[in-house]
């Protein structure tokens, strides 16, 4: 198997166990590519690949951005706060006229779910998600798979306990999607007013104890609260909130195995994890914003070899 | 489908080791040369001759190095099927260094133009070579000759030259396949 089974990348759901080995065997060759001295290879230096951010991002898009560059492809950007969307411009309308500046490839983060997908109906363009709404973020589920492969070996028969603010995060489910699509065991843990009534269903357990799920996994990927996303208050206080479900090297080191810690960032420093955590040998968060690029361009040119000349 | 010997064993294990003694002729004790196979298939030919270099000849100082060019090739989008990568594995310097490219079949010329692009990524060569153990005449699309050959063969292009190697298909042998 050489080819995706997808034309876009609108989620984790639509993708296949083989898809995700072949995107991280790609990435494999492209992190050996990156660590060169000349980090740049020609592939794809006849695609025009536009980055349509309609909701604020600066590691994704950087991420997105750097690996289209280290492919050669052409790069245009957009965001919504300088644009026509603000004049009352239609999604289908903005995106239409960017295509007949010849795009080939369209990298799009939206704040509504299913954006991508409802995109993907509408336009002659390969669709890459980096994120809709609180839907999905597929490329930040397959790093973080990749980086725990990279860590621990393989992804199949580990417990991932992912922490925090599940209700607002499409980090949480891209990750529950891939980590389950191959073979690893998946608990969220949170307050309850931060996980969604019906998550048991998608087969993860569920736990409010930090430290039960602490003793649980292998690995704790820990999410930062989005307070920009809440109109209500979930948990009383920040500290509060700090004290049940933040990982201190205390709380690391109380525990009877060396768990790995992962989180997407941006990291809110003492509130979900302490500095000491963040910088400690367990935590493979500067991996994981490495092996980034690394899995963006293995999507992007698993992608590009499927769109016809 | 027919199929023709061109070389078979004997006749490999012969022109390796004159390949090997040419190589010496000139880049001596190889203290500022590097060998590098050309992935997929010319790993195998890169490999025997770098063993048969430490071990017959007692050549200790000898590098050897895999180039993928996958990233690099000129049929991107092009073809049916997609390209796969392989691995590269290049740990020491190209910088200033003289380069051998060794490759089992050179047909059209193509994969040693990505080949002469890729390693650039990895420094500036003072020189670069090209050793194959066939040499496809006639059938060049781009103006690259080898500096060692190991034997010249007449093919049209419905004919497929395929080189086995005894680590991987069981056998040393190259054969001229009609199609």
């Amino acid at each position: 198997m050489s080819e995706l089974s997808v034309n876009h990348l609108l989620g984790i759901k639509y993708l296949t166990k083989q898809d995700i080995q072949l995107i991280f065997e790609t990435a494999d060759h492209f992190k050996e590519v990156i660590n060169r001295p000349i980090k740049k290879v020609p592939s794809l230096r006849d695609i025009t690949i536009a980055n349509l951010f309609f909701e604020n991002s600066t590691r994704t898009k950087l991420s997105f951005e750097l690996a289209e560059k280290r492919l050669s492809a052409d790069v245009i950007n957009f965001s919504a706060s300088q644009s026509s969307v603000k004049k009352g411009e239609t999604l289908i309308d903005t995106v239409n006229n960017i295509l007949s500046m010849k795009v080939d490839m369209v990298v799009m983060r939206h704040p509504n779910p299913g954006a991508g997908v409802f995109l993907s109906n509408h336009i002659n363009a390969s669709i890459i998600n980096a994120g809709d709404g609180a839907h999905e973020h597929p490329t930040q589920a397959l790093l973080d798979s990749y980086s725990i492969r990279e860590k621990l070996g393989e992804v199949k028969g580990k417990n991932v306990v992912i922490v925090g603010d599940v209700l607002h995060s499409r980090v949480a489910l891209s990750n529950i999607f891939a980590l389950q699509l191959q073979g690893a065991k998946v608990m969220v843990c949170g307050p309850k007013t931060l996980i969604p009534k019906y998550i048991d269903k998608l087969g993860v357990k569920v736990e409010t104890n930090l430290r039960k799920a602490l003793d649980w996994c292998d690995v704790a990927n820990m999410l930062r609260v989005q307070n920009e996303r809440m109109e209500i208050n979930y948990f009383p206080s920040t500290r509060e909130y700090a004290q049940q479900y933040g990982v201190t090297k205390e709380l690391l080191n109380s525990l009877d195995k060396e768990i790995t810690i992962m989180h997407p960032g941006p990291i809110n420093r003492g509130v979900e994890i302490t500095s000491d955590v963040a910088d400690s040998d367990q935590a493979i968060i500067l991996n994981q914003v490495e092996n980034g690029v690394a899995i963006r361009m293995a999507v992007i040119y698993l992608l590009a070899s499927k769109i016809k000349q | 489908m027919s199929q023709k010997v061109l070389l078979n064993a004997k006749e490999v294990n012969i022109i390796l080791h004159r390949l090997a003694c040419q190589l010496i002729e000139n880049h001596n004790d190889f203290s500022n040369t590097v060998l590098i196979g050309i992935q997929p298939r010319g790993k195998y030919l890169a490999n025997r001759l770098c063993k048969m270099l430490r071990e017959d000849y007692k050549i200790k100082n000898v590098r050897l190095g895999q180039l993928d060019i996958t990233f690099f090739r000129d049929d991107f989008r092009r073809g049916d099927k997609p390209l796969e990568a392989n691995t590269t594995e290049i740990d020491f310097v190209v910088e200033n260094k003289k380069v051998v490219f060794i490759d089992d079949v050179l047909y059209t010329g193509r994969s040693i133009r990505s080949a002469l692009t890729a390693i650039q990524s990895f420094g500036r060569p003072a020189e670069i070579e090209l050793l194959t153990l066939i040499d496809r005449r006639f059938s060049r699309h781009l103006p690259i000759q080898p500096d060692y050959r190991g034997r010249q063969v007449d093919a049209i292009n419905d004919e497929k030259v395929k080189v086995n190697w005894i680590e991987n298909e069981g056998e040393d042998s190259v054969y001229l396949i009609n199609k």
